[in-house]
């Protein structure tokens, strides 16, 4: 209930974007005119993202993207914050639920865009036999690394998987926190952890780790990406627009080729 | 109301502390070093050791994990030798506060070293006190205000520090949660009460920290000038 005064001023600062946002779009918004699209999108998307982006504004010159990466849960407070923002894509449906339930996404425009998967994966010249996530053995390593349950996505879904393999309590002395997904990939890396779990997404674009196995999806919840337009935006045509594409065949092409299904 | 775990308090002051007492040895003794020396390459060892100030803290980070990392430079020298991993323990969290903190030392010392005035320095030479008696009666005395900000500086930085030290120590609650540590996941994971007590305490103690030392400084500035008369 403390948190009351936060929704107050979040609520104030985006009357107050309201207000303005109506005095300009008299002025402007024609189509044609340059837009510039802010993207706050999930950390684990980067690559892909980043790939996307030339063949996106080849189909609209008007558009430019600009991407704000960080963890899902920052990315909501963000805009929680009433930081501008045009696209949310977020890593786990239960971000994207938040600021659903808080009405500060357009509901019409969410969609699943891709879906994931979690790997097991390890340096790429560690000598440790695993092939499976049951056969984790908690004595024979030193550390774990994985991403903080309570707000990386990644980490919720890796704790699952742990708690449903029975792991979680034993492996509790060797758990490194990651702020984000790709800190657990650096911390595998630089073998400082003797394994992490991390998407299939990000161990595809390391060639400094491999992948010793894949979690079976019955074991946590699904991990879906669903984006949706921000219902602040000045852009949201151009926005549902981003949101097409991200769905459409060229779209699905460029997840694919970075480990999404 | 849940009880609060004091862990991250307790460790941000032992890095904190270590981390000052380490940087303020170094910073003084390079600092004395080098105050009136001349020599090839000075200007750039010195701003190698201002370098961690204007990089910023996952720079410096990585490059921790570069060296201390496994398979890191100094990392796997001293896993093969005292077998002592740095990366994932408190350790690490004293390293990266060593290192984004000595640049403040050191330039706080430099200055205070380098305005002092050499006669006075040169008339205790001459009545045939040895280096050591010089430096313990006069040159330290008087650099000691300087000394005295950089030591403040440095462990209010140390208190403070986050970026590197999230990259080499890691975040595990119990071992390596200082307090920024411990305000970054909490906001991040929606706890605004946890995040709040931590807040008001780094406040607390940062700026109780400053004071008290200012206070003591101010004291202990007008003692030795007493002493002098």
């Amino acid at each position: 209930m403390k948190r009351g005064w936060l929704y107050v001023v979040s609520l104030w600062v985006l009357l107050m974007a309201a207000g303005c946002s109506n005095g300009e779009q008299s002025t402007s918004g024609t189509s044609g005119e340059p837009v510039e699209l802010m993207v706050s999108a999930a950390a684990s998307l980067t690559d892909a993202l980043e790939e996307m982006k030339a063949s996106f504004e080849d189909e609209h010159p008007e558009i430019t993207l600009t991407f704000n990466f960080a963890s899902s849960g920052k990315l909501v407070q963000q805009i929680e914050q009433g930081a501008p923002s045009d696209v949310f894509l977020s890593a786990s449906p239960k971000d994207m639920d938040k600021l659903q339930e808080e009405k500060l996404i357009d509901e019409a425009t969410r969609v699943d865009f891709t879906a994931n998967e979690l790997v097991l994966i390890a340096e790429k010249d560690s000598s440790l036999m695993v092939d499976l996530f049951e056969d984790i053995d908690p004595a024979a390593i030193d550390h774990f690394a994985i991403g903080e349950p309570e707000s990386v996505p990644v980490g919720r879904y890796t704790k699952e998987v742990l708690e449903h393999l029975n792991l979680w309590e034993p492996l509790q002395s060797k758990i490194v926190l990651g702020s984000d997904v790709r800190q657990v990939l650096t911390h595998v890396e630089m073998g400082n952890a003797d394994l992490g779990v991390v998407y299939s997404s990000d161990a595809k674009i390391s060639d400094q780790v491999k992948v010793l196995a894949s979690a079976n999806p019955e074991w946590h919840g699904p991990i879906v990406y669903p984006g949706a337009v921000v219902a602040d935006s000045k852009h949201s045509e151009e926005a549902k627009a981003f949101l097409t594409f991200l769905t459409s065949e060229k779209g699905k092409e460029i997840l694919n080729q970075f480990g999404f299904q | 109301m849940q009880t609060t775990d004091y862990t991250p308090l307790i460790l941000s002051l032992k890095v904190a502390g270590i981390s000052t007492v380490i940087v303020f040895i170094a910073g003084a003794f390079f600092a004395h070093l080098f105050a009136r020396k001349q020599f090839f390459g000075k200007s750039i060892l010195e701003s190698l050791f201002l370098l961690p100030l204007v990089l910023p803290p996952t720079v410096v980070g990585f490059g921790l994990l570069i060296l201390f990392g496994k398979k890191g430079w100094i990392g796997s020298w001293l896993l093969e030798w005292f077998d002592v991993q740095v990366v994932f323990t408190w350790i690490g969290a004293v390293i990266a506060s060593i290192v984004v903190s000595f640049p403040l030392m050191y330039q706080s010392a430099s200055a205070a070293f380098q305005n002092l005035d050499a006669r006075l320095e040169n008339a205790a030479r001459t009545m045939g006190a040895s280096e050591w008696k010089v430096f313990r009666t006069i040159t330290f005395p008087l650099a000691w205000p300087g000394l005295l900000a950089g030591l403040v500086l440095s462990f209010a930085r140390g208190l403070g520090e986050f970026g590197a030290t999230l990259m080499l120590a890691g975040y595990i609650p119990g071992k390596t949660d200082t307090i920024p540590m411990a305000i970054y996941f909490a906001v991040e994971s929606g706890n605004m009460e946890k995040a709040t007590f931590w807040v008001v305490m780094i406040v607390a103690l940062g700026f109780s920290t400053i004071l008290w030392l200012n206070w003591w400084s101010r004291r202990s500035v007008q003692r030795y000038r007493n002493e002098q008369l």
